[in-house]
Parts: C-alpha cells; sequence; structure tokens
C-alpha cells in the first residue's frame, strides 16, 4: 500500500484546506508534466496530491474589459485554441505553447509552469513583458504579486504553507501594443530553453512608447531587465538601440556552464534574441507576422 | 492509503479498475487493463510512444495519473481500427513503409490521428512540429511525415498523384 | 503490384509487410509486452560511483523483507576463463561478460550492476535495493580517452599489459592493445606529396538511441530448463552467453525473440538475461526485468567516442599518394571497442597505394561499449571525410570529382589485405553528381557538403526452412529478429524463387529451439545471409517437389522443371503432362512420400561491401550557432533493392542518426563521473521538426555471390553524415569544426573565434 495520497478539490477553499493540512508534503497537480517526471526521479515525494482540475476558476479564460485572467491549471493546448487571447497576447501565447511537446501541451499550463520556478520556463519572460500578475489563495486569505516576484530560485517560489497560484491577470491591452517570445534550443522543439526572452511593446507611430522585458535560463530565476526597456523605450528600435537594450541583457544575466549551454554562450544569445524579439513584437503591431523565427 | 476504484470508458467501453494513487495511466493500460499497445519508452514525456487521447486531448499517459482517468473518455492504439477495418492512418502506415521495428508506431498513429482531426489540411512543416514530441530512431521520419500527409489529402478527398 | 518492365516479378515490389496489421494496431508483442503469471519483478542495485573497489556486500535485510524472494550478485555466477568470442561484430572476452553484467572485485562505471533482486511488486523491489548494503572503497577515475592513456591514470584493470606492442609494456596500463594496417611505403608516398592535409579530430560517445528499453521475462523449472523472451537482436546469442554465464547446455536454454523496438547493435549483447534467469532459479518463479531510459544511458554499451588523427598526401590533379590515420578508441570498463573496423574503414572507400592505420583501444570508466551501426566506421570516416573535403578545397577541386580520381573499384587492395570483387563506389559517386540535387545550387544562405562512406557487411551463420501447407501455402522459417521489416524481404525472395503469389508465403520467425543456429541480426547480413538461407531452404523444397511430380507421373526427376510455381514436364517428349501447381501437389503429399519440407543451412561469404555518398544543403545562423537542414540526399549501392521501401527507411534512418551525431548527441560526464544526461531530454536526438525529407538514390550493383544479387544496406547510411554535416558548415561559414557534436554553443564559439581572422582576411 503506498503512503501517497490522491485528492480531488472541489473548489479554491477545498485546496487551501488540503494543501494546509499536508504539512509542507502536498503538491497541486494541474497537468503533472512536471510532477510526475520528478515523482518518478525521486526528486520530489509527495504525501498528498491535490489534482485541481476540477475547479472552474483555475481552468476557465476569462475577459473583463479587455483585461484577460486565465486559471493557472488551464492546459497550453486549450489556451492556445482561444482566438482573442491569441490575438491580444500573441507572445505570451506562443511562449506557452512552447511549453514541451504536442502531448506535453495537451496537460501542460502557465500556472504549473511557473510554479515549478525553473529558471528556464518557458512561459515566465512572456509573462513578466506583459506585467502579469499572480493570483493566490492561501490560508491568510488572498493576495496578488507581479509574476517577476512570484518564484525565490531555482525550484523555489515564494507561497507560503498552504498557499496555492489560482490564476494570471493581464493588463487591460491598449492599442499598438504587442508581444512576442523567442528562446534559443539546440533542436527545433523538445528542449529546455538555453536563453528565454520575452518582450512587450507599446508603440506611438514608429517610436516606442512604453516596454517591458523578461529574460529566462540566464539566471536564479526570471529577470525583469528594466534597463534593457529604458533602453527601448523612445526609440525607433533603430540599431543602436537595440544594442543598448541587448547589452543590456547581457549584462543582466547571471547565468550558468551546464549541459545546455555556457556562461558565454547564454550571455551572448541573450542579447541576439532580445534584438530578435523586440523586431517581431514591433512588426506584430504592424501587422506583419513571422513565421519559424528561432 | 487504500487502492482507488476507477470508472472509466477506454475506446469506447466503460472500464473499471483499481489502482495506486501514484500509478501512471501507462501503468494501468498495460500492467492492469493488459492494453500493451501503449509503450513506455522513458516514462518522462519525452517519447511519445505512451501517447493516447484524453477527451479528444492528445496526452501522454506517463505524466497521467491512473486516478485521473476517472469519468474520463480515453482512446488508446487498441480503438483506432474499426473491427477488423484499419482507420486509413494505419493502413497508409503499412503501405508506404513508415515504420520499421515498429515501437513507436502506436505513439505516431495516436498523434497523427488527432492532428487530422483538429487540422485536416496541414503542411509538412505543421505535421513535423506537431509529431515534434514522438520520438522514432528508425526511419528518419520521412516515410511517417509522407503517410500522414497523403492520408490528410485522402481524407480531404483531393486528387493525388 | 509487380513493375512489367522488371526482370522479376516479385523482387523490387513494394508489397505489406506481414507484421504490418499488427504492428499498427498495437498486437505486436515486443519485450516489455510479456507477462507469465506469478512472475516476480527484477530490479538491478547499480554502483553509483565510476571506479570502486567492492569490499563486501549484504544483501541479508534485503533477503530479509517480505514480498523479496531471491537475491543475487557475482558469487552466483560462476568465474569465466579469458577467453574471446565473437558477438554481434565484435569480439568480446567472457571473463569481462560475466563481470559486465554483475560486478565481480570492482565497480568499474557508474550504473555497473552490483546485485539484483526478484520481489512480488517493483515498488518491493526497490525497497529492497535501498536495503542492500556495499561497502566500496571509491577510487580515482578517468572518463576521457586522452587522460586514461596517460601514464599516470588510475588503472581499472591490474591485468592489463597492451597487446600489439613489442616488447610488451613493463606495467599495466588501460590501453587494452594496439593495432597496425600497412599498405606499401608511407614515408615514400609523402615524399612525392605535392599538397598534404594534415588534422586531429574528436568524437564523443552516443548511444543507438532505440525507444525500447531493454527488457527479458526469464522461467526457470526444477528440471534445469530455462525459458526466455528477450527484446533482442540475436536470441542465439542470447542462448549461448547465456549458457556460458550459468553453466548450462545451450540446448537447456530456449530463447524466444520478442519483436524488438530498435537496436542498432545495441542488442547484440546481455544484460538481463542472465539475471533474470539466476533469479528464476533461486526464487522458482517467473521474472520479468526491464530497464528505465536511465539505466539504458547510464549502463547499457553506447557507441565509443574516440580521437582521430589524420594525413592526407595528394598530387596536385587530386591523386592521393599516401594516407595516414591514428585512431584511439574508447571501449568503456572492458576492452572490445570497434577500433578495428575503425581503422579498416578508414580509407576503404579509396584506391591508395600507401596506407599506415594504427589504432588504440583505451578503457576507462564509462559503460562497456556495445556495437552501433557500422562500429567504429563513423569515427575514423569523421576524420577521413572531413580532411578529404579540406583537400578538395585546397586543391579547388569538386568534391564528387576528388573521389572520383581515387575511388575504390574492383581490384582495388584495401589496408586491411582484402581486394574487392564488384563493387559500386564509382557508380555511386556518379549517381551523385548525376542528381536533382547535386545539380541544382544551394537555395540563397546555404552551402552544401559531401562525403562518402564504407562498410564491409557480413555473411555468417543462417537456417532456414520452407513447409508447404495442405493447401499449397508455404511457411518460411528463419531465426533473425526482424528489426526493420526483413520478413517481408524474405518472403518476396520465397516467393519468387517459388513461383507464387507473395500473399501465399509465410515469414516465421523461430526461437533457439525450432530453429537451426543463425547469427545475430546484425552486419547487414540478414537480406543477404538469411535470404540466401531461405532461398536455398525453398530450392530444397523444389527439389521434393519435382521428386514427387516425378513419382506421380512415372518419370525421371530429371524430366521435370518447376516454373511459375508449377511442376512440369522439361519437354513434350517426357509426356504429355497437365502441369502440376504447389497446390495440388501438397494435398497429394501423403501418398507421394509423405511432408514436403525443405531446409538449408549455412555460412557464407561474400556478404559484398556498401558505398554511400551523402549531400548536405545547410544553412548556419552565425549569431547562435544554430544548423538547419535544407536538403538533404543519401546515395548508395544497395544491391539490388528487395523491398525498395525499406531499402529507401535504412538509408533515411542511418542518415538522420548520423546528422544526429553531427549536431546534438553526445554523452556528458560530470566532474564527478556520472553522467549528466540521462534521458531524450537532454540526450538530444533528431525530431521531427529537426530534418527535410530524406531524399535517396538507390544505386542496383548486383553482388555477384548471392542469386538475387543482395547486398547488405544497412550499415553504410550512418557512415557518411557527419562529414557531409561538417563540410558542409565549413562551406558555409570558412570554419572547419574538428569536434563533434557541433553544437550551437560550440559552433558559435568557433564562429565568434574565428570571426577576428576572417575579418582579417
Amino acid at each position: 500500500m503506498s503512503e501517497i495520497q490522491y485528492r480531488v478539490a472541489k473548489n479554491v477553499k477545498d485546496a487551501v484546506a488540503l494543501m494546509a493540512k499536508s504539512k509542507g508534503k502536498g503538491y497541486v497537480l494541474a497537468g503533472g508534466t512536471d510532477l510526475l517526471v520528478q515523482m518518478k526521479s525521486g526528486a520530489r515525494e509527495p504525501g498528498l496530491i491535490v489534482d485541481v482540475k476540477k475547479i472552474p476558476e483555475m481552468m476557465a479564460i476569462t475577459e473583463k474589459n479587455g483585461a484577460f485572467t486565465i486559471g493557472a491549471a488551464t492546459p497550453a493546448a486549450v489556451l492556445g485554441e482561444h482566438k482573442k487571447f491569441r490575438k491580444t497576447w500573441p507572445g505570451v501565447l506562443e511562449a506557452i505553447n512552447l511549453i514541451g511537446s504536442t502531448q506535453v501541451q495537451g496537460r501542460a499550463s502557465a500556472g504549473g509552469n511557473l510554479c515549478n520556478a525553473s529558471p528556464a520556463a518557458d512561459s515566465v519572460p512572456a509573462l513578466v513583458a506583459a506585467g502579469c500578475i499572480a493570483n493566490i489563495a492561501g490560508p491568510n486569505g488572498k493576495r496578488s504579486v507581479p509574476v517577476e516576484k512570484f518564484n525565490a530560485g531555482p525550484g523555489k517560489t515564494t507561497l507560503k504553507p498552504g498557499e496555492i497560484l489560482v490564476s494570471l491577470s493581464f493588463p487591460k491591452r491598449g492599442k499598438d501594443a504587442s508581444d512576442a517570445y523567442l528562446r534559443l534550443i539546440p533542436r527545433t522543439e523538445m528542449d529546455i530553453a538555453v536563453v528565454g526572452c520575452g518582450v512587450s511593446l507599446t508603440m506611438k507611430g514608429d517610436t516606442v512608447k512604453d516596454a517591458r522585458v523578461g529574460l529566462g535560463a540566464v539566471a536564479p530565476t526570471v529577470l525583469l531587465v528594466d534597463k534593457a526597456a529604458e533602453a527601448l523605450i523612445g526609440s525607433k528600435l533603430d540599431e543602436e538601440a537595440l544594442e543598448a537594450a541587448a547589452a543590456a541583457c547581457s549584462e543582466a544575466c547571471k547565468p550558468i556552464d551546464d549541459k545546455r549551454g555556457t556562461i558565454k554562450y547564454r550571455t551572448k544569445i541573450a542579447g541576439v534574441l532580445l534584438k530578435r524579439a523586440a523586431l517581431i513584437a514591433r512588426d506584430r503591431i504592424n501587422g506583419i507576422e513571422h513565421r519559424g523565427t528561432r | 492509503m487504500a487502492k482507488i476504484h476507477v470508472t472509466t470508458t477506454i475506446n469506447g467501453s466503460e472500464t473499471e479498475f483499481l489502482c495506486e494513487p501514484n500509478q501512471t495511466l501507462l501503468d494501468v493500460l498495460r500492467d492492469t487493463l493488459g492494453l500493451t499497445g501503449s509503450k513506455e519508452g522513458c516514462g518522462s514525456g519525452d517519447c511519445g510512444a505512451c501517447s493516447v487521447t484524453v477527451n479528444g486531448r492528445l496526452v501522454c499517459s506517463c505524466l497521467v495519473l491512473a486516478p485521473e482517468a476517472e469519468g474520463q473518455k480515453i482512446e488508446t492504439i487498441e480503438g483506432m481500427a474499426d473491427g477488423e477495418k484499419l482507420h486509413p492512418l494505419q493502413k497508409k502506415f503499412v503501405e508506404m513503409a513508415a515504420l520499421q521495428c515498429g515501437i513507436c508506431t502506436p505513439g505516431f498513429l495516436v498523434a497523427s490521428r488527432a492532428l487530422l482531426e483538429k487540422n485536416p489540411n496541414p503542411t509538412e512543416t505543421e505535421v513535423r512540429y506537431w509529431l515534434a514530441g514522438n520520438l522514432c530512431r528508425c526511419t528518419g521520419y520521412d516515410k511517417i511525415i509522407s503517410a500522414v500527409m497523403e492520408v490528410a489529402a485522402e481524407m480531404r478527398g483531393a486528387s493525388h498523384a | 503490384m509487380p513493375d512489367g518492365g522488371s526482370k522479376y516479378k516479385w523482387i523490387g515490389t513494394r508489397p505489406d509487410r506481414p507484421d504490418g496489421a499488427d504492428k499498427v494496431t498495437g498486437r505486436a508483442r515486443f519485450g516489455a509486452d510479456f507477462n507469465l503469471p506469478g512472475q516476480l519483478i527484477g530490479k538491478v542495485l547499480r554502483s553509483p560511483h565510476p571506479h570502486a573497489i567492492i569490499k563486501s556486500i549484504d544483501t541479508s535485510k534485503a533477503e530479509a523483507l517480505a514480498g523479496v524472494k531471491a537475491v543475487v550478485t557475482a558469487k552466483d555466477f560462476p568465474e569465466q576463463a579469458n577467453m574471446i568470442v565473437p558477438t554481434g561484430e565484435m569480439q568480446v572476452n567472457l571473463r569481462d561478460i560475466t563481470r559486465n553484467v554483475m560486478a565481480r572485485e570492482k565497480a568499474l562505471y557508474e550504473g555497473h550492476p552490483v546485485a539484483a533482486v526478484a520481489a512480488v511488486s517493483e515498488a518491493i523491489a526497490r525497497q529492497a535495493l535501498a536495503l542492500i548494503k556495499v561497502d566500496y572503497k571509491v577510487l580515482p577515475h578517468v572518463i576521457d580517452v586522452a587522460e586514461a592513456m596517460k601514464p599516470d591514470a588510475p588503472v581499472l584493470h591490474d591485468h592489463m599489459i597492451t597487446e600489439g606492442v613489442n616488447p610488451p609494456p613493463k606495467k599495466p596500463s588501460n590501453i587494452a592493445k594496439r593495432i597496425e594496417f600497412n599498405k606499401g611505403d608511407t614515408k615514400a608516398g609523402f615524399a612525392e606529396a605535392e599538397v598534404v592535409v594534415e588534422e586531429s579530430f574528436t568524437t564523443q560517445a552516443v548511444h543507438q538511441g532505440y525507444i525500447e528499453p531493454h527488457a527479458a521475462l526469464a522461467s526457470a523449472a526444477e528440471d534445469g530448463q530455462v525459458q526466455v523472451w528477450s527484446t533482442t537482436q540475436g536470441h542465439f546469442q542470447v542462448r549461448g552467453f547465456c549458457a556460458k554465464l550459468l553453466n548450462l547446455d545451450t540446448s537447456q536454454i530456449r530463447v524466444t525473440p520478442t519483436e524488438i523496438g530498435g537496436g542498432f547493435g545495441g542488442k547484440t549483447v546481455v544484460y538481463l538475461e542472465p539475471l533474470a534467469i539466476k533469479l528464476s532459479q533461486k526464487s522458482g518463479k517467473p521474472v520479468k526485468m526491464t530497464m528505465t531510459r536511465e539505466e539504458v544511458f547510464r549502463a547499457s554499451g553506447p557507441a565509443p567516442g574516440g580521437n582521430v588523427k589524420v594525413k592526407i598526401g595528394a598530387k596536385k590533379d587530386g591523386r592521393i599518394v599516401a594516407a595516414e590515420c591514428i585512431v584511439e578508441m574508447q571501449a568503456g570498463a572492458f576492452p572490445g571497442s570497434p577500433v578495428g573496423p575503425a581503422c579498416m574503414c578508414s580509407y576503404a572507400c579509396y584506391d591508395i597505394d600507401n596506407m599506415h592505420i594504427v589504432g588504440f583501444d583505451v578503457v576507462s570508466n564509462r559503460p562497456k561499449v556495445a556495437a552501433y551501426r557500422a562500429p567504429g566506421a563513423p569515427i575514423s570516416a569523421w576524420a577521413v571525410e572531413s580532411a578529404m573535403d579540406m583537400l578538395a578545397l585546397k586543391l579547388g577541386m569538386d568534391p564528387i570529382d576528388l573521389r572520383l580520381k581515387n575511388a575504390a573499384k574492383k581490384g582495388t587492395k584495401t589496408a586491411y589485405g582484402v581486394t574487392f570483387n564488384t563493387i559500386g563506389m564509382v557508380e555511386t559517386l556518379e549517381a551523385v553528381k548525376n542528381s536533382a540535387h547535386y545539380k541544382t545550387p544551394p537555395k540563397p544562405g546555404y552551402a552544401r557538403g559531401v562525403a562518402a562512406g564504407f562498410w564491409f557487411n557480413v555473411g555468417a551463420d543462417s537456417s532456414a526452412a520452407a513447409h508447404v501447407g495442405e493447401d499449397g501455402s508455404v511457411t518460411v522459417i528463419s531465426g533473425n529478429p526482424d528489426i526493420g521489416g526483413s520478413r517481408a524481404s524474405l518472403a518476396l525472395m520465397a516467393a519468387e524463387e517459388l513461383g507464387v503469389d507473395y500473399d501465399k508465403v509465410r515469414p516465421v520467425i523461430a526461437d533457439t529451439a525450432s530453429i537451426g543456429f543463425n547469427f545475430v541480426t546484425g552486419g547487414s547480413r540478414v537480406t543477404f545471409a538469411t535470404g540466401l538461407a531461405v532461398v536455398n531452404s525453398v530450392r530444397d523444397m523444389i527439389r521434393e517437389l519435382k521428386v514427387r511430380a516425378a513419382k506421380i507421373w512415372n518419370v525421371d526427376p530429371e524430366a521435370v522443371i518447376w516454373e511459375n510455381g508449377m511442376a512440369k514436364p522439361a519437354g513434350s517428349n517426357v509426356g504429355d503432362f497437365e502441369p502440376l501447381t504447389l497446390a495440388q501437389l501438397a494435398a497429394q503429399a501423403g501418398k507421394t512420400g509423405g511432408p514436403i519440407n525443405g531446409h538449408a543451412q549455412l555460412n557464407v561469404t561474400g556478404a559484398g561491401p556498401g558505398f554511400g555518398v551523402h549531400v548536405c544543403d545547410l544553412a548556419v545562423d552565425r549569431e547562435t550557432g544554430i544548423v538547419t537542414i535544407g536538403r538533404y540526399t543519401a546515395a548508395q549501392d544497395v544491391g539490388t533493392a528487395i523491398h525498395p521501401s525499406y531499402v529507401e527507411g535504412q538509408l533515411q534512418g542511418g542518415a538522420v542518426q548520423g546528422i544526429g551525431w553531427a549536431l546534438n548527441e553526445e554523452y556528458i560526464y560530470n566532474a564527478k563521473g556520472k553522467l549528466d544526461n540521462p534521458g531524450f531530454l537532454d540526450y538530444r536526438m533528431p525530431v521531427a521538426s529537426d530534418l527535410p525529407m530524406i531524399e535517396t538514390i538507390l544505386v542496383e550493383v548486383p553482388n555477384p555471390t548471392h542469386p538475387y544479387g543482395v547486398r547488405g544496406v544497412g550499415e553504410v547510411p550512418i557512415v557518411p553524415p557527419t562529414a557531409a554535416v561538417g563540410n558542409a558548415i565549413a562551406r558555409a561559414t570558412g570554419v572547419r569544426m574538428t569536434d563533434l557534436p557541433m553544437s550551437p554553443p560550440r559552433l558559435s564559439e568557433a564562429l565568434d573565434a574565428a570571426a577576428p581572422k576572417m575579418a582579417a582576411d
């Protein structure tokens, strides 16, 4: 007989209660594409598995006055089929839709991706660039934090005992705004990002009015690179501005050497991806869609 | 915890089984239900040999817990043929030699069917990216992609040389 | 349907394979799909240390755990003599094999088995492993070949004195042997050279990457009989090894090969089978064992990496006058790398008068290597074919023309002393030269690389039988697991020989008790050698059918011919007899002498070597080092393509394995000697979106030693791709990569390093 228990939570309150009772041995099961792999390798050893997929608000995509909120456990493939979300946040969506294979997409969620707290998580740089807010529920009530402050380090969130991520909220999108996410992987699919870069732009004519840059896989958590954004704001995305923003990204990197890339390579690529992602976002605002760019 | 009793639908038939909380759907399909058509190539969602659909959604069964099957509709390779009649994809794979050792074939067939049900007119690039989660080491993918494109064309009723 | 213009009715057509329905419905049963009632689950305890003395193993707590029915360690396996046996295409030593299967004095790689248990469930088996106490004395380890060859390297085997060195060294080392091949006089040859190219290359260990992990089910009975179901390329091999390792008669062990989910050479050896048998003997129950993907990477045999130095001297017109190659190859923890074939194949594509080739077989603390599709050849080819490209660039010569100028032909004598009979190197080069791909310039942004490759192909032992049922349908029995569609080819050859419909011939793969000995499925030998045995067994049956017809007609058997599936009188003078079909003769079998069977067994040489030439167009993203393959063609002399679809499949599959080898595949060890990437996530094999269609050109140069001209095809395709890709990268960027894999971080680094130099040029 196994020591592991499996429970299906009926609602958020139920899920929070189950997690709080589990004394640190409880794990939320959304898509399971991280949790099951970790259980098999022994990296995570649950006492209690709390399945949240029957909680409507954790699986829903809602829109209020042009501002989207997506349930933390909404499968990426389901989100990918939402035409309006795709139109509003193409960069966020392409990031989320890059998590794993088609099979993994059928289950994986942005919320799970964020909570797994891998520095290389694909969705997170785009969420950061979008100014996404994480909505949390816990034994002491609800709270919200910007996504860039949600994680503390590799594999570590800032969730307190009993807390769960319920949903992700996006700001209302103005006009002439779009975003893009690029990652570098050795193959064309199936790899963990060596570097991931999300750029969100608001343009006024051909000048950048506002920008946010999220950089992943180059530090213990995903970075919000203010300096890169500053270099872009007020510019026409000319070569000089892009170089400056790229340099800011390379400077902000604190990468490691590992089996996926070297410090030198990641630092260089951070800059390369920034330039490319910024131009893709700008082109999207002008109605030009790039296919198969890397 | 005692074993969990699950009632689910597999390939159109109502099925019941008992499972441990941490058994995967793949474990149960193979070891409890005798449905060995879905294969374990890696156990970590990296090879697609265990592909099934849950409520029409393509997933790796090694990444689904068996208790999650409660109340769901699961389709495996064993449900693809209609009695003695092979699905057009199954038939075409054999005709076009889109398999050599055959271990990845169930996964590819389930994944390909899911693709064509969603997108009856995929480009070669779309087919390749959809199937990127299915590893094949024998064929180099060439004849698999060709077979899927041919079936797509046939199912659309398009004529081809 | 048969092609009207061909000389054959069935050979060269593309019918459905006989196991097709089973394979596309999930009905086909692979290794892990077999179960027996009451079976136990077996699991292996593996060394966490790359190099350690095993001081003691205490299994008492594991044995006492409820649900555990047997525990084994090295003491359950008899000691083995220092004896070489052939296995697949490699030579191995039983003393080493028993230690690889279960460690004795030392743990020699991370993942090395040190104990195994059988329990009523997998969960209990895992708990039992955790209860086994192994007292290790951890030793310094060495992973890299060059490091292992240094005089102060940690030594794996105290008895290892390098063979092939005169006088022999006084101290043990990690160099198991040194081999040498010479032809002519390279000193004189290089003195005549007008252009010389010299470079050093390296490759990393790569895995065959079969999607199906190893699996075995063993059931030992009280009377000493043992049954084994194993996913293997050679069930007779499994029988032979298990008999030796466990002191059993081969006739006591019956091995049934399951369907096999890929092998590529990696399943020509044993890992789990001896353990499962022993556990079954001790427990009295069947024992099922499977490897996890992680175990496959940590503990099964990859292909070796190696260091290769190459020097080629030529005249200005391109004629090569001298060639040298020095190969240092990883054997893993025990000797037996394919350094021999690596040396022998290195210049086999070319007719060169003066050659000097040296190879070293070097052990280090990594899993013992196993065969991988043309073992050894891809490693030397990476170096030689890159150097040939450097030569072509230096001479300003087209790479195909350079190879044509030096191509091996009938009568060419190789460095290893064999003189070629009819071969297809020239024909293959010309087919590429005239191909649509080669005649079309690369697209803008793309550059082109060309490379050639060679493999001997083998013949060896096969046994086959043919039986006709009372209704005239035929069963053809052979003993080689079907890894790529060979059943279809055997049925095609039998149908052609017999003159009956393909659908009337059922090929069956028999277990070790039900057919005579067969060498492994490997060496690109099955369609050739087993095909020949099948053809001969059908001919044996036809001989008997003619005897039966003669009996019915009361004529001399010499007066009967067999044509289009029927016995006919040889001429009108024999008599006015209606032809007798196979079905008619079969129906009368009992009356004319009994069952009509044919059989044949052979050990055949004359396999007919294969040559391949590949062309690769690719683009390099200079900022990121990402390579995109735009177009790829694999051309090869394939003898006669019995079932062209499966021949094309061999070319495509081998080419893609080579592309993975070129771009991203490698074993990554950390400083602690542990494998960092034991999974498909970070051992990066090509996925469907990485590739274009792989075009194939089948050049049919029939092998004169086979009735249907069959030449082995399966292994050659993996030999050219690494250099084809590397040569294209060199032409795209001006940078010559010498180390595999050419992954984005490495390529990017090389491009950045070359940038200031190129700016200056």
